[in-house]
């Protein structure tokens, strides 16, 4: 606690200082390649005969996705605490490859905790963290996921509390970091507000993103949630189908409880117990849920719907094969809802979908899954 | 409850520190955890914790979480947590803290919780993920069962918080010796004498420190300073050791009895000193 007081202080004077704000932009321009383009997908859109489909294409960030917005706002955030270790937890890797990227260009050491479950699966990124000079460690403790590298990490934080910046890369945890890892992510948002503006002249009819903990919809949708015409859809991993119980969808399959320092909608038992989650995608692989995503559902402003295991496969084959942009399994899950809904829609309605990061780190597990030995 | 006030001013008055062991419910299972808390009040147990399992319990260390796993693997639910309080109490007046989570509590709802857990004989609640600024509802409902909500302080922790836990604690102040998670320790910051000394300044409350001790010299250097020693990871790594219910709770009885003879011996020889200086330097060779 003493040390989220710390943290929520010194990020309340970094986000009031021009000079702090000014290296923000600076690193992300320069370091992260921002702006990413707002690409209308005029095939995708042709194909699914519907709303006009743009792609927000995060995926083009430096490391590969939207993660590097926030390892970038914290790291400098790290420094000017005067903090001398970096500590992260990962699913998918991405974050965790984020980190290790920004601890290497800043200089700080940098150790990532991962599930042993994720490390399998991903061994792609933890080769790429090893080479940025991370240090793995490897969690074998319940679902061996990312909540259970999450805890990890915290037991590390509490132990070495004084010395250590623990980077969180979710809107999810205690407070100030739900706040604090939107309000870096918005640049997504920003930049799709303006860019749609100039395109079309008008706001968009939906916005579209996955929802593991929340990072990429949450810095999406903040920059509109006062423009009460845009709609938002936010996709849950739907894994083997909702009914089965083996999924990630902590808003539509979940209930209000507390888990890692924040109230919000969790997978849990009857007894309180958090469950285990199946996804796919190892990025939406969390049992809880960003606690404003789950304010924003219960006021009415998001609507959520999930997207199964194959819906998310098939949608990443189809977005390769008509655009020629290989998705990540997270992103592919809001591919996936688009699938759906920009059909259903008029054709001069316009639909801006978060393409959160690139496919490549997931091209084992689509090969497993289509049945191809890489 | 009463029970905690009482058992704090029996032992002062006899100048002993309390010994508070801790052992997870139903780790293997229920019944053999009611042989180890019977077993432990026999070797002199003055308190008990009976931690409540987590699936996610982000404050302890690997011998804890390996005990919340083993008992996890059986259906285990609050009610039978609060059976086994009721069957312990009917032949016991030694007070019973629940130590947990908030996730359990919270979906079990706080008011049935605290009701049930009171009237099946549990005296307090400590509630580690919870910090007192968002204790209020859980505490509302404690105070109306008399159930004492018990706080935790660590080395990190500003005046503020220390304020704020001798205002709002009852009991006893628990004191995190370490920085860190649960788990046995070879040594101890030097300064906890006087952390636990500054503590006592601002409070009426017992204190008691837990966290890492492991071994009868540890408890004994505690038992010094402090109104409580909490011992957990070293009397769960003891018990899991042993293959059969009977033979855990033989062993918890007699770590615990080591434990209390080696506090009692140290608290006698004290007594009788002047105070020895602050700040020496502590270690053991376990």
């Amino acid at each position: 606690m003493p040390a989220l007081a710390e943290l929520e202080r010194a990020y309340a004077a970094a986000r009031h200082d021009a000079a702090f704000r000014r290296e923000f932009q600076k690193y992300l321009r320069e370091y992260a390649g921002r702006e990413t383009p707002l690409y209308f997908a005029e095939r995708l859109t042709q194909k699914l005969g519907g709303a006009k489909i743009y792609l927000k294409r995060e995926d083009l960030c430096h490391t590969g996705a939207h993660k590097i917005n926030n390892t970038i706002g914290q790291i400098l955030l790290a420094r000017r605490m005067g903090k001398k270790r970096i500590i992260a937890e990962t699913g998918a890797g991405q974050h965790g490859v984020a980190t290790a990227t920004v601890a290497a260009r800043f200089g700080l050491p940098c150790e990532i905790f991962m599930g042993t479950e994720d490390v399998a699966r991903q061994s792609l990124n933890v080769f790429r963290m090893k080479l940025l000079g991370a240090k793995m460690r490897v969690v074998d403790s319940g679902s061996r996921t990312l909540k259970d590298a999450m805890n990890e990490a915290l037991r590390d934080w509490v132990t070495h509390v004084r010395t250590t910046y623990y980077l969180i890369g979710s809107v999810a945890g205690p407070h100030p970091y739900p706040m604090m890892v939107r309000d870096f992510q918005s640049v997504i948002g920003r930049e799709a507000r303006r860019q749609i503006l100039k395109a079309e002249g008008r706001l968009p009819d939906y916005l579209v993103a996955c929802v593991g903990g929340g990072s990429n919809s949450m810095g999406l949708f903040y920059p509109f949630v006062k423009d009460r015409k845009v709609k938002m859809l936010g996709v849950e991993a739907a894994g083997r189908g909702i009914r089965t119980g083996k999924h990630a969808a902590s808003i539509l399959g979940g209930e209000v409880g507390v888990l890692h320092g924040s109230k919000s909608y969790v997978l849990q038992d009857d007894q309180g117990q958090i469950r285990e989650t199946h996804s796919v995608a190892a990025g939406l692989d969390y049992p809880g849920v960003g606690p404003e995503l789950s304010y924003l559902r219960d006021r009415g402003r998001i609507e959520f719907v999930s997207a199964t295991d194959g819906e998310a496969i098939s949608a990443l084959k189809f977005l390769a094969e008509v655009e020629g942009i290989i998705s990540a399994l997270e992103s592919a899950h809001a591919i996936a809802a688009v699938m759906r809904l920009a059909p259903r829609l008029a054709k001069q309605r316009t639909i801006i979908v978060n393409l959160s990061g690139r496919g490549d780190k997931d091209m084992t597990t689509v090969g497993e899954y289509l049945g191809v030995k890489l | 409850m009463i029970r905690i006030e009482r058992k704090f001013a029996e032992l002062k008055k006899r100048g002993e520190t309390a010994l508070i062991p801790f052992v997870t419910a139903g780790d293997p299972d229920l019944e053999t955890t009611l042989s180890i808390m019977r077993a432990m009040e026999k070797g002199g147990a003055d308190l008990i914790e009976l931690g409540i399992p987590f699936s996610d319990p982000t404050a302890d260390g690997p011998t804890i979480q390996r005990s919340s796993q083993r008992a996890l693997r059986n259906t285990l639910s609050l009610p039978r947590i609060f059976h086994l309080v009721r069957e312990f109490r009917r032949r016991s007046e030694l007070p019973v803290i629940l130590f947990g989570y908030f996730n359990p509590f919270f979906h079990f709802g706080l008011k049935a919780f605290c009701r049930q857990a009171a009237r099946a004989g549990a005296d307090g609640i400590l509630c580690v993920d919870l910090p007192p600024e968002e204790s209020g509802e859980l505490k509302r409902w404690a105070d109306q069962e008399g159930m004492d909500v018990i706080f935790l302080l660590s080395p990190t922790s500003g005046a503020d918080r220390v304020r704020q836990v001798a205002r709002r604690g009852r009991g006893f102040v628990y004191y995190v010796s370490v920085t860190g998670v649960t788990g046995a320790r070879r040594s101890f910051d030097t300064n906890l004498r006087t952390q636990v000394n500054h503590v006592r300044e601002s409070t009426s409350l017992p204190v008691g420190v837990g966290f890492g001790i492991s071994t009868p010299a540890q408890a004994a250097w505690i038992a010094q300073f402090a109104d409580a020693a909490v011992v957990g990871s070293a009397l769960i790594a003891t018990i899991e050791k042993a293959k059969t219910g009977a033979q855990k709770a033989r062993r918890a009885g007699l770590f615990v009895a080591r434990l209390k003879r080696a506090m009692k011996r140290v608290k006698k020889e004290y007594n009788a000193q002047a105070r020895p200086p602050d700040g020496e330097k502590y270690e053991t060779g376990d």
